[in-house]
């Protein structure tokens, strides 16, 4: 029974010395680890929005979702680019959900009109040296520029109008059918993103 | 043995990847950059190094019915150290990491000096332990991670390779490549005749 106790009594102590620890620890690194999420967000931002001299991710609009097909989905954060004032781009995360290995998140810019300004993947699982390659400038360089009406969203090889990587259709096609989903999102949300007043998060 | 002798025996002689084969699943997973291996290797040092003396200085109070949990709990407490300060400053080597900074908690390599070194010796030693332990793994890692990276990438700590005509091994950098550089590396490292046979058994 004495042992019983001392054992008891040993892991309370350590436990209880572990806990002291970990929260000095949590309690010194919180605020550095908040900029570090805020800056890796800001610099997404940076990469698809054209120049602006506001914060971008702190003048937000989150639509409520009112999707076309009723299907739940989760809101799409919008972060408006401004230069004097004006709104010049809106930068919004994409996810497309059908790639080769899980979904691939991308950033993208668009101009108020909804053409596509800048294109950066966040986060991908696709093969190295094959469907990976989507990263590269050379593919995503031929969405710029492009809205939503004046293409055929689609690879070459479904007939449309954006060449798919060879060896890695599957990844390309999930990159064009995100794309066209988020565009289609920014112009149904588009009266509302534009006009929408600051709210400070 | 003196501590001296204790580092060597970790650093090399005794090293836990080229001569223990322990810890294999991070040496194998993350050591696509020698840049990683680095990190990777550092992080490791670290915990074993305060778990080994926090274990040392506890050693006569922790009841040997119960050594395992408290190992387990000292050892998870420096891994959830090591990973909020690299999330806070090192946030792209933590991002490099991902799963495999929590998943040090497991590292066979570390309970395994806790269970064999540091619960059964004194504070000096059992920091040369950590210490040797800790930089012998970190050394493998960074080799591995090195010759992986020169042949899957064609540069090594990032730094490109002089001659452009080279064309990397894609293979190297995949987790393929972990196995077949890890095995050319120790048949290496261990077809170099030992210097003296050992003396004695211990």
């Amino acid at each position: 029974m004495n042992d019983r106790l001392r054992y008891v009594l040993v892991l309370t102590l350590i436990t209880a010395l572990s806990g002291l620890v970990l929260g000095t620890t949590e309690h010194c690194t919180r605020q550095p680890i908040k900029e570090q999420y805020r800056h890796q967000q800001l610099q997404a931002l940076r990469t698809v929005l054209p120049e602006v001299d506001n914060a971008p991710d702190r003048d937000t609009v989150t639509p409520a979702m009112q999707s076309s097909t009723g299907a739940p989905s989760t809101p799409t954060t919008y972060y408006r680019g401004r230069r004097r004032g004006e709104i010049v781009a809106i930068a919004f995360q994409v996810e497309a959900a059908h790639g080769y290995g899980g979904p691939i998140r991308m950033m993208v810019g668009v101009a108020p009109s909804g053409e596509l300004l800048g294109l950066a993947i966040l986060q991908q699982n696709e093969t190295p040296g094959l469907g990976n390659r989507i990263e590269e400038e050379g593919f995503r360089a031929q969405f710029l520029g492009k809205g939503l009406t004046a293409s055929r969203w689609k690879v070459t090889k479904d007939g449309g109008d954006f060449d798919q990587i060879s060896g890695a259709t599957i990844s390309s096609r999930a990159v064009v059918e995100g794309l066209s989903a988020g565009l289609e999102g920014y112009l149904r949300h588009k009266t509302i993103i534009l006009t929408a007043p600051t709210v400070q998060p | 043995m003196r501590p001296a002798d204790i580092f060597i025996r970790g650093l090399w002689s005794n090293n836990a990847i080229f001569r223990l084969v322990l810890g294999m699943c991070p040496t194998l997973a993350v050591t696509t950059s020698a840049k990683n291996g680095l990190g990777m290797g550092l992080a490791t040092t670290f915990v074993l190094l305060c778990s080994n003396m926090a274990i040392s200085a506890m050693r006569r109070i922790i009841p040997g019915k119960v050594r395992i949990p408290a190992f387990i709990v000292i050892i998870a407490t420096f891994v959830t150290v090591v990973q909020l300060v690299m999330e806070a400053y090192a946030f792209s080597l933590y991002q490099a990491l991902g799963i495999f900074i929590p998943l040090i908690v497991v590292n066979c390599l570390i309970l395994g000096r806790a269970e064999a070194f540091a619960s059964r010796q004194p504070m000096l030693a059992s920091i040369a332990d950590g210490a040797g332990m800790g930089l012998g793994f970190t050394l493998a890692l960074v080799s591995l991670g090195a010759v992986r990276e020169l042949l899957g990438a064609g540069q090594v700590f990032g730094l490109p390779l002089p001659y452009s005509s080279f064309h990397p091994m894609l293979l190297m950098v995949l987790p393929p490549g972990a196995f077949l550089a890890l095995g050319f590396l120790l048949a290496a490292i261990n077809s170099r005749p030992k210097r003296k046979p050992p003396a004695t058994r211990n």
